[in-house]
């Protein structure tokens, strides 16, 4: 395992470091009554150490587990390193978690302490404080609403530093105990623990040392050449082990600057005025930004409209020729060029992208056509694969060597293996130490040499020697002739297109392949609109004869796609239907973060699925639903079902699949 | 929630008194001696069917229409006429029913432009931007990004108004009014058109008026949720005249403001 400087192997030491060695660049910034109010590493030293002291004073100390919980505001990052510098551990939890779950997290983690954002989350606590026994104080950040509340156990985060400051100042010896405090930390030390949210059960607490995310940092900083001079925007939960290592541990270690928005709608706006260069984003912010000016682009003149277009589709075919350094005829090059003045260069000012050397997507997988997108008008976009067990880092993609349909190669000192099963294991100096207070689910886990199971099936693509993920390991099944069938993995094909919202496959253990569709309201209605098909719900719409022919497309092509890949060319759909309803979280159809409850929704649907294998061309269907305000109702109706023609898999690839 | 009872007793004194105010629009009679008052830090609403001559008793207040008879005293001092910029120098700002706002200013300008009457250098010195003026434009727009982030608007800041929804327009047509810095706020109707979760928000945002700034509160409003869960007193008005004057759970019961509300033939349907 690599080791590093003892000086620098936590955190609080890494901010005492980069205060004396840059201490005049920018840290923070946060934008606050519409100005970037910003902070030095050096100012950023004395803000953490002030708010540090005055929680000791609070009574935090070694071994406190404390939570942090709001939105990306300096503040809340300060507090992350507060903690730390005093020995205890911080258990942010996500700001959206509804009190129950919140209650969960707290009590497992035994949290002494509570840095809030604002009156909302206080009053998430105080609604759950019964549950909460070890929970003794309480600081928020926005005091607005709080004023008449009972201080006993509140505290504003500004008093708390101010009792840090009086404390300083009054006593020579504090600032010798911190800085003591301080160096008393070890790499080896627990630094954090965050909590995953499980499609199943209850959430795990991931512990995670200063030695796991400083070493994956620091790989990661060197693997794409980060420097104190790059500029990152936070946006993304704080509880998420993406954010916490991008955010705070990486910036702590390369000493770049952190910019913290001025609310979670101003993100783009605000990106635009900073210009990050790096950036790492689910795909969905990719595929929001893209929508939204193709939306627009919709209304423009038509001039422009044609110029847009040719530019799109010459930077398809070139762009990412251009991008990846390969040779291209003089002639192209030019017409890129003036592509650039005329489109991309003001597409990717409007983004707030004008800057950025290397932007991440991972999470989930990106549509291939998006991926292109974002590459040909220049944007060196790339994918990678991570866990919070691994501390972010498993596999990514080196420059020049991108393929939308793989996640990259091992990360530096990220070893990796395929099991038997066809699950991705790895082995890392970032490997969690354990799930906090569950050994028993450690062991199924950890193995004791050190590999992790990540739950996920995969595979090294032959051709370009990457990893590609099919699905979640448990979810992979076989069609009854003994086809691999990877639902997720077909149903991400589907939802690659605009008109498709969700979509369920349907094949384990059966003859073939059916999909269950959802359609999108906004795209399809849009469509309608268009061509003048008359609707009046989502449920008429989506029985609609001609947007059955629209979806029937699309799945063929998804089959087409199929074909050609060895693995897949069995599990090709043979029949599809749009479901009467749109999935929801309410009924318990998606997780909040609108996952797939494929088990649920397969007994739910059960009258449809039956009519998938038994031949029948419609089938009668009764649903409950929960509206909005909670009271029950019936949703009948008669879904029609389509059937589709498969391929056959090319001869050469069937050849040597055998 | 809040307790009545302790705000009843935290009321100030009379910021405002209407008396016996009668007003006509040649043979209709619009108001018929109207008498009430809006003390300080209340939320104070005044409620009726439609035509019941609501729109105008704000007019008369806001001193965009003369009464023909009556009293109006605002901070102790008898009104005898009134201009609507005058009772805005005085510290009266008001919203509209159907929105008067600079629609192809962005919202930041169009709450500037409350801060209008607190400008005190002139036209030259404005142009000039230099020194005194600066400064005070610079506390000027401090203030305003002060209300931005108060009303939750800061994503469209930008944004020319006559581009935004509804309900957010109203947003900053509040924001301009709050602007202003005003003694007594009028709202005329400030949850027409809204949705549920714009009405929730809207009602958030007149409470933290009230509670942050102490700001004191006249509002029309048709929803009798929103009114019930807001005023501290509410005004009944019918045809014109005064039928209740009482908490919101007293006139929920009383049986004039049942009738005007249910309906009995007036020789008009409703």
């Amino acid at each position: 395992m690599l080791s590093i400087d003892p000086g620098l192997d936590t955190l609080p030491k890494l901010l005492i470091h980069n205060a004396a060695t840059r201490g005049a660049r920018p840290a923070m910034r946060h934008k606050d009554l519409g100005i970037w109010q910003s902070w030095t590493w050096a100012q950023t030293l004395e803000e953490v150490r002030a708010f540090s002291v005055g929680l000791s004073e609070l009574g935090l100390k070694r071994g406190d587990k404390f939570t942090v919980i709001g939105s990306n505001r300096p503040r809340l990052y300060w507090a992350f390193c507060a903690g730390q510098a005093l020995g205890a551990v911080p258990v942010p939890v996500y700001a959206d978690a509804v009190a129950d779950e919140m209650a969960y997290v707290l009590a497992h983690a035994e949290v002494t302490l509570a840095v809030a954002e604002d009156q909302e989350q206080v009053d998430k606590l105080i609604a759950v404080s019964d549950r909460l026994p070890h929970l003794c104080q309480v600081v928020y950040d926005e005091p607005r609403g709080l004023k008449d509340y009972d201080h006993s156990k509140l505290i504003a985060l500004e008093d708390v530093q101010s009792i840090g400051r009086k404390k300083l100042a009054g006593e020579p010896a504090c600032l010798r105990q911190w800085e003591e405090s301080v160096a008393a930390g070890k790499g080896s030390d627990l630094s954090v623990i965050l909590y995953t949210s499980g499609t199943t059960g209850r959430s795990k607490g991931v512990m995670l040392t200063y030695q796991n995310t400083i070493i994956s940092a620091r790989n990661a900083n060197a693997f794409d050449r980060l420097d104190e001079k790059e500029e990152v925007i936070a946006y993304l939960p704080l509880a998420w082990v993406g954010d916490y290592i991008f955010s705070y541990v990486q910036a702590y270690a390369a000493g770049y600057c952190v910019n913290c928005p001025e609310t979670a709608e101003t993100v783009v706006q605000d990106r635009r005025e900073i210009g990050t260069t790096y950036a790492f984003a689910p795909p969905r912010v990719y595929e929001n930004l893209l929508t939204l000016t193709m939306v627009r682009m919709a209304d423009a003149g038509v001039l422009k409209r044609k110029v847009f277009d040719f530019f799109l589709a010459f930077a398809g075919r070139w762009g990412e020729k251009i991008l990846d350094g390969e040779k291209v005829p003089l002639g192209v090059r030019l017409l890129y060029r003036i592509g650039d003045l005329l489109v991309y260069g003001p597409l990717k000012n409007q983004f707030g992208l004008t800057r950025i050397r290397i932007g991440y997507t991972a999470g989930e997988a990106i549509g291939p056509e998006i991926f292109r997108f974002y590459r040909g008008i220049g944007l060196n976009l790339k994918q990678l694969y991570g866990q919070t067990e691994a501390s972010v880092y498993i596999t990514a993609q080196p420059n020049g060597e991108i393929h939308p349909e793989t996640v990259g190669k091992a990360s530096p000192d990220v070893e990796i293996k395929i099991s038997d099963s066809g699950e991705v294991l790895f082995r890392s100096p970032g490997v969690f130490a354990g799930y906090y207070k569950d050994p028993e689910k450690t062991k199924e886990v950890l193995t004791p040499d050190g590999w992790v199971h990540t739950g996920d099936a995969g595979f090294f693509d032959p051709k370009t020697g990457q990893l590609r993920i099919i699905d979640r390991a448990k979810d992979v099944g076989h069609l009854k002739d003994g086809t691999v069938f990877a639902p997720k993995y077909i149903e991400n094909k589907l939802k690659f297109y605009p008109n498709i919202r969700e979509a369920v496959a349907i094949g384990a253990g059966r003859d073939f392949v059916c999909a269950m569709i959802n359609i999108d309201l906004t795209a399809v209605g849009s469509w309608a609109e268009r061509n003048n098909v008359v609707y009046a719900s989502y449920q008429e719409l989506a029985a609609n004869p001609r947007v059955y022919d629209m979806i029937a497309r699309h799945i063929d092509e998804v089959n087409k796609s199929l074909a050609e890949e060895e693995v897949m060319a069995g599990a090709q759909i043979h029949r599809f239907l749009i479901l009467h309803k749109e999935l929801d979280p309410d009924d318990g159809e998606l997780t909040r973060t609108q996952k797939l409850r494929r088990g649920h929704i397969i007994d739910r649907y059960s009258p449809l699925v039956e009519a998938f294998y038994n031949g029948a061309t419609e089938a009668q269907i009764a649903t409950e639903v929960t509206f909005e305000d909670g009271h029950k109702g019936v949703i009948a109706a008669r879904v029609a079902i389509r059937d589709l023609k498969t391929y056959p898999a090319p001869a050469a690839k069937m050849g040597r699949a055998a | 929630m809040r307790a009545p009872s302790s705000r009843e007793a935290a009321l100030g004194e009379v910021l405002l008194a209407v008396e016996d105010v009668s007003l006509s629009f040649g043979g209709v009679r619009a108001l018929t001696g109207v008498s009430f008052d809006i003390r300080k830090g209340e939320i104070r609403a005044i409620i009726g069917p439609n035509g019941a001559g609501k729109t105008s008793m704000l007019n008369v207040v806001n001193g965009f229409y003369q009464p023909d008879s009556g009293r109006i005293t605002f901070k102790g001092q008898v009104r005898k006429s009134m201009r609507p910029h005058a009772a805005a120098a005085g510290g009266i700002a008001r919203t509209f029913q159907n929105l008067a706002l600079f629609r192809g200013m962005t919202t930041l300008d169009n709450i500037l432009a409350g801060r209008a009457l607190k400008m005190q250098r002139g036209f030259f010195w404005q142009i000039l931007r230099y020194g005194p003026a600066m400064r005070e434009e610079v506390e000027h727009r401090r203030r305003v990004e002060e209300i931005i982030d108060f009303l939750e608007i800061a994503a469209i800041r930008k944004i020319p108004v006559g581009r935004l929804p509804y309900g957010l327009q109203k947003r900053v047509e509040l924001g301009r009014a709050l602007a202003m810095e005003p003694d007594l706020l009028l709202l005329d109707e400030p949850m027409a058109g809204m949705n549920l979760e714009e009405k929730e928000d809207m009602s958030r945002f007149v409470i933290d008026v009230n509670q942050q700034y102490g700001t004191t509160i006249a509002l029309i409003e048709h929803d009798m949720g929103v009114v019930m869960d807001l005023s501290d007193r509410v005004v009944v008005l019918d045809y014109g005249r005064k039928i209740a004057d009482a908490t919101p759970d007293e006139v929920k019961r009383d049986k004039n403001v049942i009738r005007a509300y249910l309906g009995e033939p007036h020789g008009v349907s409703v």
